[in-house]
């Protein structure tokens, strides 16, 4: 009899970038609201590039629920498997990992250790530059119906993951307790506490006075001939 | 631009033919090389743009000072333990909170695994193709592969040819299938690589028992953090509590059974090293020895905060195993005390930084630090600004701020370490460094180079390895004298707290010297400035005009095909900045030759 097949259900990215955080949020939620036997792991795989390596070896089966850029609306979920995930993890990089894990897929190959099957949940998304910021609410929005997508690919496999009666509560998260989602969005400085886009003790110096508009002064300086600048 | 003679010794000349390396680093954001290159090949002008910004001031303002160590810890997808260990460490500083001995134990047991576990997977899979060519090693021998790997290494197990010939066989059809992965976009067909097919074959071979061997080594961090990837930190201590006689199951204390399992992680990793890393590093230094280029500012400025307290809470000099100090002007007799509190050492300038200060030609010390971001292009910029092909080094160029050490330009890091560490009489640094040069027969100052950088790695694993096993036995030692404490509470109840104070916490990341700077008050984080080693190598000149450690790295050294980087790739490499590169190479007048990507 063949043992049950060893399953990885992994989110990667960063939560510090807004809708990066998208796939560690999504296992989050997972974990939260499904009770898995034993053969199956739910990871946060955070940007940790090559340690990831060894988990994505072990399993024969790799659910990877990430943000990608698809060229799609922002917000649009698409899936996409087996040997077509490396593509998408590499041939845009919005994000710090996504070579990062394009190349530990092909570290496992290299071992031969390549997973029967990969799953790759992406969401496209809407905001990456907002370092402490969250997921946006189209992204957001996707994390149920990306866990069911996940569900159903699980169940061609005859792996059954049952919900839990309760879902545990968020300091139960199997990613980071201090960044659970609600302590992390509600206890983000304000804009006046921190501001978001430089220091307000500078800002508000009078010492300085900065152009109006930057980006017309570049604009200004790059649309003359390089030879006029010389 | 004419030629300008730089206050720390180099002379820049921007007339030759101008290359872009446009490198995007994997972890810690992103990184971009402009070099001008004379008619017979050498470089004489070079540029380093850190093109991401962060702040972390606008994510920690205001939260909790006791969880700024799961904000830092994932900045960066490698150094994750790392800004965890400084971040609780200033909180600590600042609070006045000892912690006790089997924590510095266990902090230093973790610490220590990552630089192993960093160094190797830096060194074997990040490194070692600027050496190593995976294609050649197609043509080896595998029974003159086996030879040679009984020859460097006669304790390393695997080496029949039938082994060689089947790791060849793999290589064979992962190159034949077309998907070469992190081998692909390679210039396999440089003369800058120079090892025979064997050498080529059995430095490809470890890259994969590396690859294989990092599952061992990362299961010391899960065991004392608690779980796998993103280990847990606590302020005053470590989250682990210890019963050595307790049951063995999720979530239940340390006992002995798993402490067991530890040592022997700790007994394989040396090993690994011993009879794996350090020969590699020593049969493949042979054929690059005379290659001696790009030590940059190693053998004149060095900075090393110093790390792994021997005793608990005891952060001066005397009581780090891993030295502390500074070396300016090349004068090795003089090993400067370094203060992260006086405002007069440390300070970080931005004339050349996209940042407002209110007066450029001063530097603020990081408890006085601002980040107000300020993009704008001097007028020598070439192209668009969301493509830029030629950046304006004259003027603002990179989003990296340009610390200093009263005034110096500094280089961090592992051959940091290993300078101030011989200049000071580190015994084991320097029986260590001797050892390398008499095996290499070379003289002292082949320390200062790219190969110097990437061999003083591989000895501070080595060195890392033993001392994990030091702590290992201290710890085991207090534990069996009746002590099992792993965390000091007394003040983690923030009414405990003064109204207003400020801390500083420093360690040596595998990539150099790393330091936060808090101030805290009512309770709350009220600035947060870090400065990270790739701050420090990575920086662009100051208002004296000093060129930091990458820039330095990469003058005067000759490249066998200007359109072909690797020699670049080598020099940036060798500091561990975690990057991935694209490669645009540029003719004088800015029009695009190639252009290649590079991992």
């Amino acid at each position: 009899m063949e043992t049950d097949p060893k399953v990885l259900v992994l989110g990667i990215g960063n939560l510090l970038w807004a809708d990066e955080g998208f796939g560690v949020r999504a296992v989050e939620d997972f974990h939260r609201h499904y009770e898995v036997p034993a053969n199956v792991k739910v990871m946060d795989g955070g940007t940790q590039g090559i340690y990831l390596v060894q988990h994505v070896r072990e399993a024969d089966i790799l659910i990877v629920f990430d943000a990608v850029d698809y060229s799609l609306p922002p917000g649009t979920m698409k899936c996409v498997e087996d040997r077509d995930v490396p593509k998408f993890l590499g041939v845009k990089k919005i994000s710090l990992h996504q070579t990062g894990f394009q190349e530990v897929l092909a570290m496992a190959d290299m071992l031969g250790d390549y997973p029967k099957h990969i799953l790759l949940i992406g969401v496209q998304p809407v905001e990456l530059d907002d370092f402490g910021g969250s997921l946006r609410d189209e992204v957001k929005k996707q994390i149920a119906p990306a866990i069911d997508v996940a569900l159903g690919y699980l169940k061609k496999f005859n792996i059954t993951v049952t919900k839990r009666t309760a879902p545990l509560s968020e300091t139960d998260t199997i990613a980071c307790k201090v960044m659970r989602l609600q302590a992390y969005e509600n206890n983000r400085p304000t804009v006046d506490d921190a501001c978001r886009t430089g220091d307000a003790r500078v800002i508000g110096d009078e010492s300085w006075i900065g152009p109006k508009d930057y980006d017309q002064e570049i604009d200004q300086i790059l649309s003359q001939d390089h030879e006029d600048r010389r | 631009m004419p030629v300008i003679n730089t206050p720390n010794g180099f002379t820049l000349d921007d007339t030759g033919q101008r290359q872009v390396v446009d490198p995007v680093t994997r972890i810690e954001g992103h990184m971009r090389a402009e070099v001008n290159i004379s008619p017979d090949n050498i470089i004489t002008n070079a540029v380093s743009t850190g093109t991401m910004w962060r702040g972390l001031e606008v994510i920690l303002k205001g939260r909790d000072p006791r969880d700024a160590w799961a904000f830092t810890q994932r900045i960066c997808g490698v150094c994750t333990g790392t800004h965890a260990l400084t971040s609780v460490r200033a909180v600590e500083d600042a609070l006045n909170i000892e912690i006790p001995e089997n924590a510095n134990s266990i902090r230093n047991i973790m610490q220590l695994s990552l630089q192993v576990h960093d160094h190797l997977v830096h060194f074997y899979h990040l490194h070692a193709l600027d050496w190593v060519n995976p294609v050649n090693a197609l043509k080896a021998d595998p029974k003159a592969t086996s030879a040679l790997q009984q020859q460097v290494s006669p304790r390393h197990p695997k080496s029949s040819p039938g082994y060689f010939r089947d790791i060849q066989n793999r290589l064979k059809k992962f190159v034949e299938s077309g998907q070469l992965g992190p081998f692909k976009n390679g210039y396999w067909t440089n003369p800058a690589y120079r090892l025979p097919p064997e050498a080529d074959l059995m430095a490809t071979t470890h890259y994969l028992e590396a690859l294989d061997f990092q599952k061992i080594i990362m299961t010391t961090r899960t065991i004392f953090g608690g779980k796998d990837t993103h280990p847990n930190w606590l302020v005053g201590g470590v989250p682990c509590a210890i019963n050595m006689d307790g049951e063995l199951a999720a979530g239940a204390p340390i006992n002995m059974e798993r402490l067991n399992y530890v040592k022997t992680v700790l007994d394989q990793s040396l090993d690994f090293i011993n009879n794996v890393y350090i020969p590699d590093i020593i049969a493949i230094g042979g054929f690059y020895k005379d290659w001696l280029y790009g030590g940059g500012i190693s053998g004149k400025s060095v900075l090393a905060y110093g790390d792994i307290p021997d005793r608990a809470n005891d952060y001066s000099a005397s009581n780090l195993l891993m030295p502390q100090g500074a070396i300016i002007n090349g004068d090795l007799t003089k090993v400067h005390e370094i203060d992260h509190r006086d405002p007069e050492q440390i300070q970080e300038f931005v004339p050349h930084s996209w940042y407002k200060y209110p007066d450029e030609s001063k530097g603020l010390h990081p408890w006085d630090g601002v980040t107000e971001p300020n993009f704008a292009l001097g007028p020598n910029t070439k192209g668009t600004k969301t493509n830029i092909e030629q950046i304006d080094e004259a003027a603002k160029y990179s989003w990296i701020k340009a610390p200093r050490w009263r005034g110096h330009a500094m280089e961090v890091g592992p051959l940091a370490r290993y300078v101030v560490g011989y200049a000071s009489g580190h015994k084991e640094f320097t029986e260590q460094i001797n050892m390398v040069l008499k095996a290499l027969d070379v003289p002292v100052e082949a320390l200062f180079s790219t190969l110097g950088r990437t061999a003083a790695r591989a000895l501070e694993a080595q060195w890392a390895a033993e001392k994990q096993i030091y702590f290992f036995k201290k710890l085991i030692a207090n534990i069996k004298a009746g002590d099992s404490s792993t965390a000091n509470t007394e003040k983690f109840d923030p009414s405990t707290w003064p109204a207003e104070t400020k801390g500083v916490g420093f360690t040596e990341a595998p990539r150099g010297a790393l330091a936060h700077w808090i101030r805290i008050k009512d309770t709350k984080i009220d600035n947060y400035q870090c400065v990270v080693p790739t701050t420090w190598n990575g920086s662009p000149r100051d208002s004296k005009g000093n060129i930091g450690a990458f820039e330095a790295s990469m003058m005067n050294t000759k490249v066998e095909r200007p359109e072909e980087p690797v020699e670049i790739l080598r020099n940036i490499h060798s500091f561990d900045p975690c990057l991935a590169c694209s490669t645009h190479v540029m003719s004088e007048d800015g029009k695009l030759l190639a252009k290649v990507k590079v991992r």
